[in-house]
């Protein structure tokens, strides 16, 4: 799309370099560790050894001993506030402190309050727990046997590890299917446990200030809005009340879905401040970051299709057993257990469809986060591209061309899906073309035939999925019965620069850019005179956050509607200033001229200085606007992936030797961050499809609680990633956009696992679980007999 | 509780201070002298977030003793500006979209700097393998290459 | 992560270090680049109450040959021997394992005399020193003693290096012509330990049958693992791929892994033979052989 502003205004379309690089470059980003208050106290955490515990005592009196340590906190301190359990956003409870038993390796069981850092460490080295260890139930299809010990013993009633049954789609008529199809394929997958591990762990200073009885708490939090309704629900009991507290989130090192949960520490440094009266800093270090804070994925899934011999897709069902650890704490709107699981249709015209999910208890940490996707659409979409490949294998079709043939046709959208979504718009056949173009696909598998003569091991992996973005329209989605609208509030100055605030908070997804230059497309005011902001819940206007891909297709939205409210009322003005009418204006960027005579016009600038100097009489002074969008849709961006890998028949080492990436995610704001965010999603996609999993073994140890064996993919696993865009704007977005930011970790797992499959196909092989380590490897290798 | 009077130059400036043994050169920076730029991490001395120069060269500030860096000089993000120019480095960074959230930023800019000081003209392999001491959770690293390359060709020209 | 607390002392020379490493005994450990034992004290896996620094003793960093051997000061980066043309040109082997050691930055403070010090059979140079038949120059105070490596690795964590002793120098004879030598190291990603990992050295008589051999393996035991009765069974035989195949099998056989999630027992045993076969391979296409 060609930009409609100039370089100078940097409109939608323009690659602006990012507003918010002169600070972090500089090193003068400001994180919650960065921040100091004036006799400022420290936190640190005595976490738990064992997976699941009785807590028979806590002796704390060696800790108190240790120099600089003040405080010890435990769950029987909170109790007295009725503060030591939570609500969670799915309407269970989760321990803040444990006063009875612990459920999880690493669960938080004291807080030790310090003078220092280091004092802190010491105090959480000398607190003496005395732990009589419980049955253990790591394996969430043991938890649902009739003889497994039930977990959740504060709950009077529960008699069983079940947490809840959803469903969707038509049972009957997709067993129908079924029976009636030529060639069914059957596939269980299991997506693992994984981490965001965001580069900055989780951590806040709360402020409470007894004086004037108001908490501040700077946090890591990706919805500051929301972190405050709740605090003021958990804790109004205690006297914290709405209007006293405010939450900043300052910069965000990094989210990715893992700093939207309300974690213990919070609470507890909250707690502590309000008792103490001190700023109470909390920084988690790595190991509890990920041994404690909230997993994603853990999905045991099992997919089915049914096809005509022709290879049409005729039903699809999947099966799907969710472990959520110990509290049901995912980060999901209310009225989806499962998240949006049932995009799992992904890019497909299936016509019967059923899906199902039974979420469990174990002995591991709560959570089911989205590790940079919207709500459960990774494992939907890794389902339906695997069990595609399955299916092609199946009829030996190739990849593509099953695809080709089962792609939701162009002139069908909008489509209504067999499992009841609207899909905007769409145009999966051109993706997969360019793909298959740009990589060349018909000479790799010319090579392939030839290496696979020699011996040697290649495969071509394709993922053409759908995401199911912009949480979302107030009818399905909220949050605790919020609901999941976003909001600008736009304030023009008397010099035509502008301040923007919005609902939402940036993790490094560049905001302050993107914003500005949706605020310059529709006013005209160049995007480096738009100062954005957002986290500061004293000043932005009330919104859920940013995760999901939410921020474009919701708070983003709100921006460009807030402009367009700015600029009903600069017409009126413009109208007085030019003495004509309303209806003789007509708007071109950045001015109102007047038909048939654009000389005579008024920049948004001579109108802006009017509205504070010269506006007509009867009308309001001042120039702003605020709009709270609430999406008549979701919006469903898709791309077509192809991945070639090497194998080494010695290792099983995988190398992925190219990777091209088509994305579609409607309208470009800005081309280069938009790239940024693609490029960062296939790292963040290649990492669970190659190298992470937190496992545990049986007794509920976490096996890959550091870095040491937690595994990011550095600068030389991660290839170099060839990125190209189609365009097909949203329709019912202001701007045509549909977001972005998690495309690439949704669509990148299935192409690497394809691929790495399909070097393998013609030794009957059709599935390998994720992440495909080389042991995998090989043992698949060493069975077929062709490892070296 | 042992302590030691030490002497750091940072950036260029000298400082004084009394650190107790086990005082992390991360901590000192960030707690004592108030350099934030400096970021934590990991703790196991794996992702670089806290990379600083020693001595000019790039190390991980998590695992080395304030007491080590006694007498030496120490690089930081902070000092990279000079006179108000920016790094070469950090118009690279800006200019190709090389950073997100900013966080690991500091730490793969002194990396590079260190990298563009011993070789002039790093090829893409070469760049990555000098930033594999680094984790970036952001950009998938693309645009990290094409930072350093776009600061090395500057410098190139400025030579 | 924060260390306890421990004192720190920093002697500008060889004896004061010595005299201090006597005085505290147990109780002190030597810190040379810290890259292992600074994790160790800040996880609280370890405890030290006191750390001598022997990073302010000049003289203790060097690499060149001399008296017919490569000398390599115990402070010695890693990043130095890296870099090194010295050791680039003359010794690949050394080369090959000293840029896979963790990660760059780590190298940079990292020492070859700690790496080999830390008795971790999960390090890298043991192996590649075992290969190379290297001598560990331990000074203590009574003097020096030379220790030849096949004798210095005791167990896990554990080297025949005293308390009261630093490691001061690696020795390693100059290789004769028509030498060659590899490390080859499988691991998940850069900066980890080895899944498995082999070097191999060997020396080729002017005919080209194997006049001596080096075979030893990272992280696949207790303590890194000499594969004696492979670098036994190549002498005197023509390198074709057959005997390197039977060598690397017979390396395999000599390891004793134990599972992690790097891998299964078998997986490592198997990986050993893999890495073995071709770290042969390379070597002796270094030496010059085919």
């Amino acid at each position: 799309m060609q930009p409609r502003t100039s370089p100078e205004v940097g409109g939608m379309g323009h690659s602006l370099k990012r507003k918010e690089d002169p600070r972090f470059i500089r090193g003068k980003g400001n994180y919650v560790d960065d921040i100091v208050l004036p006799g400022m106290l420290w936190m640190d955490i005595v976490r738990s050894p064992f997976a699941h515990a009785k807590i028979k005592s806590i002796n704390t009196e060696k800790a108190l001993k240790v120099p600089g340590v003040l405080a010890v906190i435990t769950g029987e301190t909170l109790a007295k506030y009725n503060l030591h359990w939570m609500p969670t956003l799915m309407s269970d409870t989760q321990m803040v402190l444990p006063t009875e038993k612990v459920m999880y390796q690493a669960q938080e069981v004291a807080a030790v309050i310090a003078t220092s850092r280091y004092a802190a460490a010491d105090g959480v080295d000398a607190v003496e727990v005395d732990y009589e260890p419980l049955p253990v139930v790591v394996d969430p299809f043991k938890a649902l046997e009739p003889n497994a010990p039930v977990l959740r013993t504060d709950k009077k009633d529960k008699k069983d590890n079940r947490i809840f049954h959803w469903e969707a789609g038509d049972r009957a008529a997709t067993e129908k299917a079924f029976a009636e199809a030529d060639v069914t394929v059957k596939q269980d997958l299991y997506l693992p446990r994984i981490h965001v591990a965001s580069i900055e762990t989780c951590g806040c200073i709360a402020d409470f200030d007894r004086v004037n009885g108001k908490l501040t708490v700077y946090m890591t939090t990706q919805a500051p809005h929301a972190i405050r309704t709740v605090f003021a629900l958990v804790a109004g009991h205690v006297g914290l009340s709405e209007e006293r507290i405010r939450i900043v989130s300052p910069d965000i090192g990094g989210g990715f879905g893992g700093k939207v949960p309300v974690y213990p520490g919070y609470v507890i440094a909250v707690a502590a401040s309000v008792v103490i009266g001190k700023p109470v800093k909390w920084i988690e270090d790595r190991m509890e970051n990920l041994q404690a804070d909230s997993f994603a994925r853990d999905y045991h899934i099992t997919a089915e299709l049914a096809a005509k011999k022709d290879g049409t897709i005729t039903a699809l069902r999947m099966k799907t057993l969710a472990d959520h650890g110990y509290t049901d704490a995912a980060a999901n709107p209310s009225k989806f257990p499962a998240g949006l699981f049932s995009i799992c249709t992904g890019s497909y015209d299936v016509k019967k469809a059923f899906v199902e999910v039974d979420g469990v208890y174990t002995n591991k940490p709560p959570g089911g986060i989205a590790y940079r996707c919207s709500f459960r659409v990774t494992e939907a979409v890794h389902a339906i591209e695997r069990v595609t490949d399955v299916l092609a294998q199946q009829l030996k079709m190739d990849p593509a061309e099953l695809r080709m043939k089962n792609f939701i046709p162009k002139e069908k959208f909008p489509y209504k899906s067999a499992l009841g979504w609207e899909y905007d718009s769409g145009d999966y056949p051109a993706a997969l073309r360019l793909a298959m173009d740009k990589i060349g696909y018909h000479a790799l598998r010319k090579e392939q035939a030839e290496k696979r003569a020699r011996g040697e091991l290649m495969g071509i992996g394709i993922s053409s999925f759908t995401e199911i973005l912009g949480a979302g329209p107030s009818k399905h989605f909220d949050i605790l019965g919020i609901k999941m609208f976003d909001s600008c509030e736009l304030r023009i100055h008397p010099t035509g620069k502008a301040i923007a605030r919005f609902g939402t908070k940036s993790q490094g997804q560049g905001h302050e850019t993107t914003y500005a230059q949706i605020i310059a497309e529709e006013l005209g005011i160049p995007a480096s005179a738009v100062q954005v902001e957002e986290g500061d819940t004293d000043t932005a206007p009330y919104g859920l956050g940013t995760y999901a891909s939410r921020s474009t297709p919701t708070a983003g939205a709100a921006g460009a509607m807030a402009a367009r409210k700015i600029r009903e009322k600069a017409k009126k003005i413009a109208a007085h200033l030019l003495e004509v009418s309303e209806e003789d204006l007509v708007w071109e960027l950045g001015k109102f001229s007047v038909k048939g005579s654009p000389s005579r016009s008024k920049t948004i600038q001579e109108i802006a200085f009017a509205a504070y100097t010269n506006h007509p009489p009867g009308m309001e002074a001042g120039l702003e606007a605020v709009n709270y969008y609430d999406p008549p849709n979701l919006t469903f961006p898709f791309g077509s992936y192809i991945c070639v890998v090497d194998i080494d028949r010695g290792t099983g080492m995988v190398k992925i030797r190219r990777f091209v990436a088509v994305d579609d995610c409607g309208n470009i704001i800005n081309p280069m961050i938009v790239d940024g965010q693609i490029h960062g999603g296939l790292t963040m996609g290649m990492a669970p499809a190659l190298l992470e999993e937190i496992s545990y073994d049986e007794n509920g140890n976490n096996q890959a609680g550091s870095f040491m064996d937690y595994l990011l993919p550095t600068a030389v696993e991660s290839p170099s990633w060839e990125t190209y865009k189609t365009v097909t704007p949203s329709p019912h977005h202001p701007l045509g956009a549909k977001g972005v930011g998690e495309s690439a970790t949704v669509g990148a797992p299935p192409a690497i696992a394809n691929a790495v499959v399909d070097a393998l196909a013609h030794l009957g092989v059709k599935h390998i679980d994720i992440p495909i380590t080389p042991e995998k490897v090989w043992r698949i290798l060493k069975e077929k007999g062709v490892a070296e | 509780m042992a302590t030691h009077d030490i002497r750091v130059t940072v950036n260029g400036t000298p400082y004084d201070a009394q650190v107790e043994s086990r005082l992390l050169l991360v901590h000192l920076l960030r707690d004592q002298l108030r350099l934030t730029g400096t970021h934590i991490g990991c703790d196991t001395t794996h992702c670089g977030a806290c990379t600083v120069l020693l001595d000019g060269q790039p190390v991980k500030s998590c695992t080395v003793l304030a007491v080590q860096a006694d007498g030496r000089q120490i690089s930081t993000v902070e000092g990279l500006e000079k006179d108000g120019k920016l790094h070469a480095l950090q118009e690279g960074f800006w200019e190709k979209h090389g950073l997100q959230c900013g966080y690991c930023t500091p730490g793969m800019l002194m990396t590079s700097c260190a990298l563009l000081a011993r070789n002039k003209n790093p090829s893409e392999s070469e760049i990555r393998e000098a930033i594999s001491g680094n984790l970036c959770r952001c950009t998938g690293y693309n645009n990290i290459v094409k930072a350093v390359q776009f600061a090395a060709e500057r410098l190139g020209k400025e030579a | 992560m924060i260390p306890a607390s421990f004192d720190y002392h920093a002697p500008g020379t060889l004896p004061e270090a010595l005299a201090l490493l006597s005085k505290y005994g147990e109780d002190a450990k030597v810190l040379s680049g810290g890259q292992s034992l600074l994790p160790l004290l800040k996880l609280r896996l370890g405890q030290a109450g006191h750390l001598i620094d022997i990073g302010r003793i000049p003289g203790l960093e060097y690499i060149r040959e001399e008296g017919g051997f490569l000398r390599i000061g115990g402070r010695t980066r890693e990043s130095a021997l890296e870099t090194s043309d010295l050791i680039r040109a003359r010794y690949p082997i050394l080369h090959d394992t000293a840029k896979v050691i963790a990660d760059p930055l780590v190298r940079n403070m990292a020492t070859i005399g700690g790496n080999l010090a830390h008795g971790d059979p999960g390090n890298d140079h043991p192996a590649t020193m075992l290969a190379l038949v290297a001598q560990v120059v331990a000074t203590g105070p009574k003097g020096e003693r030379v220790i030849p490596i096949e004798q210095f690795f005791l167990g896990l964590f554990r080297t025949a290096l005293r308390p009261d002793e630093v490691l001061t120098e690696i020795r390693i004879p100059v290789p004769p012509a028509r030498s060659g030598g590899a490390y080859l190291k499988l691991e998940r990603k850069v900066g980890d330990y080895a899944t498995a990992a082999a070097a191999a050295q060997v020396t080729l008589d002017s005919g080209g049958t194997i006049e001596r051999a080096g075979l030893a393996l990272t992280n696949l035991g207790p303590t890194p693992v000499k594969a004696a009765d492979a670098e036994r069974f190549l002498v005197g035989k023509r390198p074709d791929a057959a005997t390197l195949t039977e060598a690397a099998q017979r390396a395999a056989k000599a390891s004793s892994p134990s599972a992690d999630r790097r891998g299964s027992v078998e997986y490592k045993r198997e990986m050993a033979r893999v890495l073995a076969t071709r770290a042969l391979k390379l070597a002796v296409e270094r030496a010059g052989g085919r």
